[in-house]
């Protein structure tokens, strides 16, 4: 009978009173939160906000709020983090600070907080700020579903916020392995928090997949053949390619374990017959895959940043363009190396591992790329170029490292040992990571008009580096040392002083952080002094600097025809020789922004939220309500306006006078 | 092509190939037409997710039924027939879009809803007869998997007839707009690509498990 009472399993004892440290922690975001929206509100900011960000269907708007809720959860799951290492720093003999069912839901958080919502929206953002621009045309193949899957995403951030302060989140660790998240052994919501932010957001990166692919094979500018496309674009066709093929399978994955746990179904139990290896193959048959659906799209920046600042053409452009195609196949070839150890045998381990092994060699073959591409480059040691060269060292150590493991007899000693968390850690950040803040530095000029402070953006990515280090290089050897990954405390003396070591590289980190922040508030302080009139402040190469900055909502005036590649690089020197006739400027057909996004993510937060807590006529309504959208949506008649061909010259001509200024000097000197 | 070559210089990056460009973006219609196509194309991923769950599960019946002693050939044959027949129905609405017949057009749509409702309602019956007799989804995971991917097919003409409905009320109230007839362009893949699943889910549910 409780099943169907008004609320469902909610009460007040869902409220953590009792543990003070998620309370507070909730108590003070909600401050902020609250603090932020009065201020919003009595500012006379909310029609802005309204109009021009959250109904915006522009690509480079969404963009910029898929890498604005990115560095955000960036702020959550590092905080997850540092107090692991705190933790495990002083849980020497000694409970710690943090009792066992909250260190759990701890590392569970944290793992599935970087992955999902700082990692993919960090990357995707990235992809929907650059792609168009780098294509030469004025928006994504689907705008307003794009705008859906921000807030699909954003939906997922804060479902597993909510559990920190109702209810509880998973302890079941990032990827929820059976039977231990069966309701049997997890009755509790957290599990629930899990699945149903994971299965709403995945709607939202489905979404945001097959956008980004249909845009790069079916909307380029004219003469953007397949081998003129900038290497980002690349990257990006073959990371949403990833995900189109690899989310469907997290989400099946998802929803056989939904079955189980709310309707009693026998996937992956115990009895009846359930096949808990049947889990391990399905959700790393996804999981593998989402590796390359993040570090591909950061291989795609390091590309670009390395051609840019080194002066030349990328280095073996085509080998590029299949060593990524090919880690785009081989990818789903390997998923069994994450459980060597679970009775599949020596043959089937053996073929795994020489998959594995195999897919580190087109990998080899783009960090020669870049090198060389730097060989007898004139360099300009900006901050995205730090970035790039700090995670050529870091990363080829974190593929080392994944080559070691990849071998089934190794794999057998450092199995879910701190070893493997220092590998996924190392190429993740020094991968993922710092191809996210390489695109952050490179590409922010585009989106707001003025560069980032250079010396705060070198200071925080020397913390970063070194943090990451002293952070990560004892885990290493407490893994050889055979400490096992999530233990909230230990009593084996060895292991203390790595761990000691390990949570200063994290105070290290914090610092890397804080430099960041800095570095965001004293830009835009002195915005004025870093003021970037040219669209183009790095002397790019591709066509995203062949536009102003910020870009006009249209992007280009006339879409750019390309000859070559490298587009943007011939049309500067073709420039100093033929100076520019005016265009001819025709009026331009663009999207009208739509709420549609964002309610149908409010809607979907309801329902998720009423799916954890079993309040059923709350999912009926959250149901109703989002179809109601769709069908408002679909209804609409006027879905584009018109710019006209005035204004598109106005905006245009203030764009090419600050470029000829720069022809013309070049041309003079 | 040699001229141009020479005209351009020596540049490895332009490689000469430069007439034989790209015509720029597609039109709307292509664009999303081939969108959808990404789209179900994971769909079908995602039941082959179920599909390869069923084939697993598909021995551990834990002293339950199993397919041969559950399934009845007849009742199938009829869902499938009239499934089968829905989508030749629904390409007669296609047929009737393209030169803007409206009476033809909700005449085949409302065809093709009845013949849809028909196969939700035969497979109702099948499954709440399958729970009466004590062999429901929960009874033993080859039952979970058969109900879970049967039912994910059947979620899914569900859906579709919601969208069905929805894309009658908005031709009567619209007519044929440009953006309508790509929405039904989807509609149209969608339902035929359901005909599609459900002949795997035939053949390797029923007629393979009714023979075992």
């Amino acid at each position: 009978m409780s099943e169907w009472a008004m609320f469902g399993k909610l009460s007040w004892s869902a409220i953590p009173f009792d543990q003070p440290i998620p309370l507070v922690a909730g108590a003070v975001v909600l401050v902020v939160i609250l603090a932020v929206l009065v201020w919003v509100v009595l500012a006379g900011h909310l029609p802005y906000l309204w109009r021009e960000w959250i109904t915006s269907v522009d690509h480079k708007r969404i963009g910029v709020m898929y890498t604005l809720l990115a560095c955000v959860m960036l702020l959550r799951g590092f905080s997850d983090a540092i107090m692991m290492r705190a933790q495990q720093a002083v849980a020497f003999r000694s409970e710690g600070f943090l009792p066992p069912e909250h260190y759990n839901q701890i590392f569970s958080a944290h793992g599935t907080i970087m992955i999902f919502f700082v990692a993919m929206p960090f990357v995707i953002g990235l992809m929907n700020l650059v792609v168009p621009l780098q294509l030469g045309v004025r928006d994504v193949a689907f705008p307003t579903l794009n705008s859906v899957g921000f807030w699909l995403t954003a939906t997922g951030a804060l479902l597993v916020n909510v559990s920190l302060v109702v209810g509880e989140f998973a302890r079941t660790g990032w990827l929820p392995y059976p039977p231990l998240s069966e309701s049997t052994y997890s009755p509790g919501v957290g599990v629930d928090y899990y699945l149903w932010s994971l299965q709403i957001s995945g709607v939202g990166t489905l979404v945001a997949g097959i956008n980004l692919v249909t845009t790069v094979l079916k909307i380029r500018t004219r003469g953007m053949t397949y081998m003129r496309m900038p290497m980002f674009c690349w990257t990006t066709l073959a990371s949403n390619l990833l995900i189109v093929a690899a989310f469907p399978i997290l989400t099946a994955t998802l929803a056989m374990l939904i079955l189980d746990r709310y309707f009693g179904f026998h996937f992956f139990t115990n009895e009846a017959g359930g096949n808990v290896m049947m889990f391990m193959n399905l959700i790393w048959a996804w999981g593998h895959p989402e590796v390359y659906i993040l570090v591909l799209p950061a291989f795609g920046i390091f590309s670009e940043v390395v051609s840019t600042f080194s002066g030349k053409p990328l280095f073996g452009y085509r080998s590029m363009v299949l060593a990524t195609m090919a880690i785009c196949v081989i990818s789903f070839m390997v998923w069994l190396h994450h459980f060597f150890t679970m009775g599949a045998g020596p043959d089937v381990n053996a073929i795994f591992g020489i998959a594995s092994m195999i897919i580190a060699v087109p990998t080899g073959v783009k960090i020669y790329n870049w090198l060389f591409t730097m060989f007898a480059g004139r360099i300009r040691f900006s901050t995205p170029m730090m970035w790039s060269i700090g995670f050529m060292v870091t990363f080829i150590i974190g593929g080392l490292t994944g080559v070691l493991v990849a071998v089934p007899p190794a794999d057998f000693l450092l199995h879910n040992s701190l070893f493997l968390v220092a590998h996924f850690h190392n190429v993740i950040i020094g991968g993922v990571l710092f191809g996210a803040f390489a695109g952050y530095t490179y590409w922010f000029p585009k989106a707001f008009g003025f560069r980032l402070d250079e010396s705060l953006g070198k200071a925080a990515f020397w913390f970063w580096l070194i943090g990451f280090y002293v952070a990560f290089m004892p885990l290493y050897a407490v893994g050889f040392l055979g400490m096992t990954r999530r233990m909230q405390h230990f009593d084996v003396a060895e292991w203390r002083p790595w761990l000691m070591i390990a949570s200063i590289g994290a105070g290290l980190i914090l610092t890397g952080i804080i430099c960041q922040i800095a570095q965001l508030v004293v830009s835009i302080r002195h915005r004025e002094a870093l003021r970037d009139l040219t669209g183009d402040p790095w002397d790019g190469r591709s066509l995203e600097w062949a536009t102003a900055s910020p870009p006009p909502v249209f992007n280009f005036a006339v879409m750019p025809d390309v000859t070559g590649e490298d587009a943007y690089w011939s049309m500067k020197r073709r420039a100093r020789e033929e100076r520019a006739k005016e265009p001819e400027y025709k009026p331009i057909e663009m999207p009208r922004n739509s709420p549609t996004g964002f309610v149908c993510a409010f809607f979907a937060t309801i329902m998720g939220f009423a799916m954890i807590w079993h309040i059923w006529w709350m999912v009926i309504a959250g149901f109703i309500g989002a179809f109601a959208t769709f069908v408002v949506f679909a209804w609409r008649d006027h879905d584009e306006y018109e710019i006209p061909a005035d204004e598109v010259a106005r905006l245009d001509r203030a764009n090419l006078a600050a470029r000829r200024e720069l022809v013309t000097a070049a041309g003079g000197a | 092509m040699a001229a141009g070559a020479l005209a351009r210089g020596y540049d490895p990056h332009l490689t000469g190939l430069a007439d034989a460009g790209h015509e720029g973006p597609a039109p709307k219609r292509i664009v999303t037409g081939f969108g959808f196509w990404i789209f179900l194309l994971s769909d079908m991923v995602m039941f082959s997710c179920f599909f390869a769950a069923y084939a697993v599960l598909l021995g551990q019946t834990a002293g339950g039924p199993t397919g041969a002693e559950l399934f009845n050939l007849r009742n199938v044959a009829v869902e499938t027939t009239c499934l089968l027949l829905s989508s030749f129905v629904c390409g007669m609405a296609s047929i009737a879009a393209d030169v803007s017949n409206h009476l033809w057009f909700q005449i085949a749509m409302a065809v093709t809803c009845v013949l849809g409702l028909a196969f939700l309602t035969i497979e109702f019956r099948e499954f709440s007869d399958l729970v009466a007799r004590g062999a429901g989804p929960s009874r033993s995971a080859f039952l979970s998997a058969f109900f879970t991917l049967v039912g994910c097919h059947g979620l899914h003409v569900s859906a579709g007839i919601l969208w069905l409905l929805t894309m009658m009320a908005q031709v009567f109230a619209k007519g044929f707009r440009a953006d309508i007839r790509r929405r039904f362009l989807c509609f149209a893949l969608f339902w035929h690509a359901l005909d599609i699943i459900w002949v795997a889910v035939f053949s390797v549910v029923y007629l393979l498990g009714s023979a075992a």
